[in-house]
């Protein structure tokens, strides 16, 4: 009898347990569904983190496993926003422009595409649809956007980075300035996104009559989805033998080649792959933040992305969900300035300002010192320790032994 | 016969040192042979040519009955095509258990989305299993392969070359690292290989060459300096003060 897909994979059933039994129990405790313990702010917070669980697993993919280390997948998270935002916006104001025309005689389709202009750029001085919103009044369109424009942003720079075997810190530099130009571009009014606005009013969703007390728990619901399906999916493709190629380019990509692997179209599958996961947590999580700019893709986001994964524990799938959803809602807690000031005598440490500086040093520490991560105590929990041999290999001529066993 | 791999006048400068120079080298489908020659001869430099590591400024590099210019080709293609190579030092991936490493050297389709949906069928067990025991590493099928020694991981890496079914091999320094015994064992098992498929074994020790006892091409400074029986070469008066005269 051969070993199934769950008993090879054991962290699969236990994390989407925990995971539904989270979803059950933030949903009982809501203010929409039960005990009204939850705030709806915590409960969108509690969402998003989940979203960012989900980048997480594709960070997890793209650098715990295969040893690239991105340091552009923000910008297929923001992308996802974007373009399911652009329907979140056309639909929305749509509704309005309808409503605040009722009574008065129906307008003219070309009327009513010139006032949802109006409303949308007048804030960049504009009032014209710019091309890219063409298909932004259809749902299903912009859906398969969500998954398409960042899916082949991410090929094409793939495909030119691999090719030319750029590896290591220059292929990270060159996710940097891929993610600093796209922030960059949509910086500029003209750029059809709304420049340095960006996309907001995203947290209403047209067609639904629902309030956001509801809304935040279904958004709760659809990221637990996405995130457990994303997790299945990850642990799919690294559970087989493509996740042994993907280790193996990871540790020697040259001894895979002579395997006869092609590493190139594998780290180009795996690239484009997490970005599209990227881009779908993104798009599911800029309706709960409710506005999306051009500043969420600087690299900074990107390199907290890194962060996390190391934190957590790169090259396991749940440490890459632990060290996200631990290092963003303690993040959240510092910076929400509900933690209390740290009085030293003279000085009182502020955490708003010094979060940063104990993030910093908590990521050199845990590279330094427990490169396992949080994940590192789910190990300490179930007694495995590593093994290790020790010592180098000794010359040729010396045999077989190794530096220990020769001591001996 | 035909030749299973023909290189002809190839020459590779690195910042104007001549590491092969005008080198020219043949190997018929079934044939053992040793390649010899002092430090710096190119030995390397002429398996990264063929595996298609590096390109040569110069000279051709055909493969199989149809005659297939390797110089097109990467080093995945090349490797697919059917030239398994060893390292001097073993590389395995250590990470990862003996079956996983020798499962990834299975001879099977090797583009990405295949890989994504291949599962292993009881044949491949089988295989991986028949394979581990060729190489006596039975026992250790689920270790992992960084916890075993220096020599287990040079069998290790001889297993994956034999899974992915070569029809070339290309084995740097096979004994380097290895006990009396093993090196016998490897002896035995290269002259045994060699009955089925090409096997080029780059080797310093001399006693390991005499046990092959196959044809022999010395290299020196980039080229073929002789070639045929050990006792022939070894009577070779340039031979005998380049390499052995020391």
């Amino acid at each position: 009898m051969k070993p199934g897909f769950l008993a090879k994979n054991p962290s699969v059933l236990a994390f989407l347990a925990l995971l539904a039994l989270f979803t059950l129990a933030v949903t009982l405790l809501s203010t929409a569904y039960g005990a009204e313990i939850v705030s709806t702010s915590m409960v969108k917070t509690l969402g998003k983190t989940l979203c960012l669980c989900l980048i997480a697993i594709a960070m997890d993919l793209v650098w715990g496993y295969t040893g690239i280390l991105s340091l552009g997948h923000f910008a297929f998270f923001g992308l996802g926003g974007y373009m399911i935002g652009m329907w979140l916006m056309v639909a929305r104001t749509r509704e309005i422009v309808l409503a605040s025309a009722a009574g008065v005689l129906p307008m003219t389709p070309q009327e009513l595409s010139d006032a949802i202009a109006t409303q949308i750029f007048g804030v960049v001085g504009s009032s014209e649809l710019p091309a890219i919103w063409h298909f932004a009044g259809s749902l299903p369109m912009q859906l398969l956007f969500v998954v398409l424009v960042p899916g082949l942003l991410a090929f094409l720079f793939g495909w030119l980075a691999f090719r030319s075997r750029v590896t290591g810190v220059y292929l990270s530099i060159l996710t940097q300035a891929m993610t600093l130009a796209l922030s960059l571009y949509l910086f500029q009014n003209d750029s059809g996104l709304r420049g340095n606005n960006g996309l907001s009013g995203l947290q209403n969703i047209p067609g639904l009559a629902a309030d956001q007390d509801h809304l935040s728990v279904w958004f709760l619901w659809a990221s637990a989805v996405a995130l457990g399906l994303g997790y299945l999916l990850a642990s799919f493709v690294t559970s087989g033998k493509f996740g042994s190629v993907m280790r193996g380019i990871r540790d020697d990509e040259a001894r895979v080649r002579f395997l006869g692997y092609s590493v190139e179209s594998y780290k180009l599958f795996v690239f484009t792959l997490t970005a599209v996961i990227a881009a779908i947590a993104g798009a599911l999580y800029y309706p709960q933040a409710g506005i999306i700019n051009p500043a969420e893709m600087a690299p900074i986001a990107s390199i907290y992305l890194a962060v996390w994964v190391a934190i957590g524990g790169r090259g396991r799938l749940y440490g890459a969900v632990m060290g996200a959803a631990f290092v963003s809602l303690v993040s959240t807690w510092f910076t929400g300035g509900r933690a209390p000031d740290l009085t030293l005598g003279i000085y009182t440490v502020k955490w708003v300002d010094w979060w940063q500086v104990l993030l910093g040093l908590s990521f050199v520490l845990v590279t330094l010192f427990a490169p396992k991560g949080l994940s590192g105590l789910v190990d300490l929990l179930a007694g495995l320790r590593t093994p290790w041999r020790g010592g180098t290999p000794l010359g040729p001529d010396d045999g077989s032994l190794r530096e220990e066993e020769a001591v001996e | 016969m035909k030749a299973l791999l023909e290189v002809s006048g190839i020459s590779v400068s690195f910042d104007g040192f001549r590491a092969i120079n005008n080198l020219s080298f043949s190997i018929g489908p079934a044939e053992l042979r040793a390649v010899i020659g002092p430090n710096g001869a190119g030995k390397t430099t002429f398996m990264d040519i063929v595996t298609g590591k590096t390109r040569p400024d110069e000279g051709r590099v055909l493969w199989g009955e149809k005659s297939v210019n390797l110089l097109r080709m990467n080093e995945a293609q090349i490797a697919r095509a059917g030239i398994g190579r060893k390292f001097q030092r073993p590389t395995v991936f250590e990470d990862q258990s003996v079956a996983e490493n020798l499962m990834m050297a299975l001879k099977a389709a090797r583009a990405p989305w295949k890989v994504l949906v291949w599962r292993p069928r009881p044949a491949d067990h089988a295989r991986v299993a028949a394979l581990a025991a060729q190489v006596g590493l039975a026992d250790s099928l689920t270790r992992k392969s960084g916890e075993l020694s220096h020599g287990q991981k040079q069998w290790l890496e001889i297993g994956m070359l034999l899974a992915q079914e070569p029809r070339l091999l290309l084995v740097d320094e096979p004994a380097a690292g290895m006990t009396l015994a093993e090196r016998e064992q490897t002896t035995a098992l290269l002259v045994d290989l060699a009955k089925t498929r090409a096997v080029v074994v780059v080797e310093h020790d001399m006693d390991f060459v005499r046990r092959l006892n196959c044809r022999v091409t010395v290299l020196h400074e980039g080229s073929v300096l002789a070639e045929g029986s050990l006792d022939h070469v070894t009577a070779d008066r340039q031979v005998i003060e380049v390499y052995l005269g020391r």
